[in-house]
């Protein structure tokens, strides 16, 4: 049978082949698509919009990388900055020394970033992916504390807090590009995001990729079929670090500055928050958490102070409420998005929301005072909130937040058997449409 | 040279009994409940805090009493109304509720008492010197660190060995599925344990909150030594923990103490390394300076090892 189809395959005249294979890779044509005309639509074709998308590129990779361990191998790894920064500075000193006169173009230097990647997740791996579970995340925390300390040790290497500086425009230039404009080095970020992406894509459709699962899953039984899971750990965690040493490089290309802080436990925290807030259950969830978290990143830090803790809540809720993370809700609705009742479940969602967005004003009008009071205490009582001015030091503000708050929850509360019964509805038409019954999660 | 040695032997003791306030707590919840609690430094910071602020208002000895007490609280509605709920989605979304929690309390912390470190001075009434060695004046509150944390090891050996919650917990940490049949409440015992281990995080930061500094990122500058003092001691062993911490300790300090670099060994065998060399910035590292990655290699090489710790009865 199966050979029939390949021996069909072969018969075909090229250009129906050349059409199927547009077919297989439709989704993939199409993001490349969107990719190239993203920072051309007004809004996002300004440096800001440019720099943001690229930022967002290179998260997705290195999100995409821990993916590979947490999602796809059950590997929690508290210490994957430390792939992302050594290939930082493998790419940073690569540049350093194309600025002195080595004719290689700078758009490779990401591939110094993955060789490095390589390099130290074999290293390092060949000890950490002895065992998984807590053990592993033990081992993956002291790897990233070792690192980070011995980086601040070695100031000629790292430079430290300070960090180590590059010129991305002095070396060769192919084609006459200067990479001095953020629209070229977004090009060039992109085509790297995308090939990292289709090859981590590929990688999990090896029979090694789809042992990963199985050792995650069930490492005893993986063993007795002859799958040495140490062996298995260990391949996927040095291709992951390689990916994470390929989105330092492309850090080290976009900012053309690495610092010791690259291979810290902030960066660890904050790739595992990306992956986790996307979903690790899914691959795309991933380059989702990414693109989410680095817009709150950049976005909220313009309106708040306080947006690490704005953050720190999201993340919490996540794991209490959502451990799907972005993309398991939405891949729930996805049997009862046909549905002619999913009409009343949006329309649900939209009562609910008020509640919601009132409880959600309350709660940041809250926050917002604790924090000016804490941390600009010179600031003074003023301030201007939603559009409003507030004073601070009389009581009328808190009061109004906290009756904002509690109001906003109690009809949330009241909103939920509502959205349950419209989740009820749509999901008992699926049952009905598709013939097999399905548990409705709402 | 001797009073180097006793000093900075005195020092180590004291730092080695204050990891080790720390990591016993830990060392009960994550050898009985399998979670590796990212937040239990941040109970640690809290008891500096809640200490300086009650201290403020009534006095050193009431919040030497009342900070610890505050934080057990803490920590016991953090297993009861957070952990509980995450358990049944496994150790990975428990390990990472507390990761998010780390990150809530600093946010709630620099809220609260602001981003920049606290005037936590040492109370008047232990700021004098206890003794003197060598001419040099030895303070009372380093005393009264030792004494507390030494008191507590008595105590927490005692009510371990001896009473009957003690003999549950011990029960619990090889076999919990067994208590839990012969009729005991283990969410109930996780509770408990919880709470104590915060109460032991939150005096630890009483006590270590003027000694250290207390500063919003003081959870995350002690809690991962606080992991390795758990790995390297061995699995719910609070007496491999004492060991554990006193070697980090004692190690750490006499480091800091020690001026020497590897070239400094060389130029014993006669060997010199030219500046140009690639090892040299290796090479001229001084001890003291790799004072702070001595723990990390301490877990490294003790999980390759010896995975179970120096005492451990069972694997992580």
């Amino acid at each position: 049978m199966r050979q029939d189809t390949v021996a069909k395959a072969e018969a075909e005249p090229a250009s129906r082949t050349l059409m199927r294979w547009l077919q297989l890779r439709k989704s993939w044509l199409a993001t490349v698509i969107v990719l190239i005309v993203l920072p051309h639509i007004p809004g996002l074709d300004g440096n800001f919009g440019r720099s943001l998308l690229s930022q967002m590129g290179i998260a997705a990779v290195f999100a995409l990388s821990y993916n590979l361990l947490l999602g796809q191998t059950g590997l929690l790894s508290f210490g994957h900055a430390v792939y992302f920064g050594l290939g930082g500075y493998a790419g940073i000193h690569l540049m350093h020394m194309i600025n002195a006169g080595l004719p290689i173009p700078m758009p490779l230097v990401p591939l110094a970033g993955a060789a490095a990647g390589l390099f130290f997740g074999m290293l390092f791996g060949a000890v950490t992916t002895r065992r998984a579970g807590v053990v592993f995340a033990l081992i993956s925390l002291g790897v990233g504390e070792l690192v980070f300390a011995a980086m601040r040790i070695l100031q000629g290497f790292s430079g430290g807090e300070e960090g180590i500086t590059a010129n991305r425009g002095a070396g060769p230039h192919p084609f006459g590009l200067t990479f001095g404009s953020q629209l070229q080095v977004y090009y060039v970020i992109v085509f790297w995001s995308v090939l990292a992406a289709v090859l981590m894509a590929a990688f999990l459709r090896t029979p090694v990729g789809r042992m990963c699962n199985a050792v995650r899953d069930n490492p005893e039984r993986a063993a007795f079929i002859g799958y040495d899971p140490v062996r298995v750990r260990l391949i996927v965690f040095s291709v992951a670090a390689m990916f994470a040493g390929l989105a330092g490089g492309l850090h080290a290309f976009n900012y053309e500055i690495v610092a010791a802080e690259a291979v810290g436990a902030g960066r660890s925290g904050a790739v595992l928050l990306m992956a986790y807030i996307g979903g690790v259950h899914s691959f795309l969830g991933a380059v989702l958490g990414a693109v989410t978290i680095t817009w709150l990143q950049v976005s909220l830090s313009d309106y708040t102070t306080a947006w690490q803790l704005y953050l720190g809540l999201f993340f919490i809720a996540m794991v209490l409420f959502a451990p799907g993370g972005l993309a398991g809700v939405l891949l729930m609705h996805r049997p009862i998005v046909k549905t002619r009742a999913f009409a009343g479940v949006l329309q649900s969602y939209a009562i609910a929301l008020v509640p919601a967005l009132v409880a959600a004003i309350g709660a940041i009008m809250l926050l917002e005072m604790n924090y000016r009071r804490a941390t600009q205490p010179d600031a003074g009582a003023q301030m201007r909130l939603f559009w409003v001015d507030l004073d601070t030091s009389t009581i009328w503000p808190w009061l109004g937040a906290s009756l904002l708050l509690a109001g906003g929850a109690f009809f949330f509360h009241r909103c939920r058997p509502l959205v349950a019964a419209a989740w009820q509805r749509a999901s008992d038409e699926a049952r009905a449409g598709s013939g097999t019954p399905r548990e409705a999660t709402p | 040279m001797l009073e180097i040695v006793t000093f900075s032997l005195l020092n180590g003791i004291v730092y080695g009994l204050l990891l080790f306030m720390v990591s016993s707590g830990l060392t009960l919840i994550f050898s009985l409940m399998g979670v590796l609690n990212f937040a239990h430094a941040s109970m640690f910071m809290l008891g500096a805090y809640f200490s300086y602020q009650i201290g403020k208002w009534i006095g050193f000895w009431p919040a030497l009493v009342i900070a610890p007490l505050l934080v057990a609280l803490i920590g016991a509605a953090v297993e009861r109304y957070g952990l509980r709920h995450v358990h049944r989605q496994g150790h990975v979304a428990e390990i990472l509720f507390t990761f998010g929690l780390a990150y809530l309390i600093v946010e709630f912390v620099i809220m609260v008492w602001g981003r920049h470190p606290i005037e936590n001075r040492v109370p008047a009434v232990i700021d004098f010197p206890a003794f003197f060695l060598f001419g040099t004046s030895y303070p009372a509150y380093k005393v009264l660190m030792m004494a507390i944390s030494v008191g507590m090891f008595a105590f927490l050996y005692l009510a371990f060995r001896r009473t009957r919650l003690g003999l549950i917990i011990r029960a619990a940490l090889t076999h919990p599925e067994m208590v839990g049949a012969l009729g005991h409440d283990v969410p109930r015992i996780f509770v408990q344990v919880f709470a104590i281990g915060s109460a032991l995080a939150g005096l630890a930061g009483v006590i270590g909150g003027f000694a250290l500094l207390t500063e919003p990122n003081m959870a995350a500058a002690l809690g991962p030594i606080v992991f390795v003092v758990v790995v390297v001691g061995g699995l719910g062993s609070i007496t491999g923990a004492f060991i554990a911490s006193m070697l980090i300790g004692i190690v750490q300090t006499f480091a800091v103490a020690l001026d020497y670099s590897l070239l400094d060994l060389f130029r014993v065998w006669h060997i010199t390394l030219g500046r140009d060399s690639a090892f040299y910035e290796v090479a001229a590292v001084k001890i003291a300076q790799t004072a702070p990655l001595i723990p990390y290699l301490l877990l490294v090489v003790m999980l390759i090892v010896r995975p179970r710790g120096l005492l451990g009865r069972r694997e992580a």
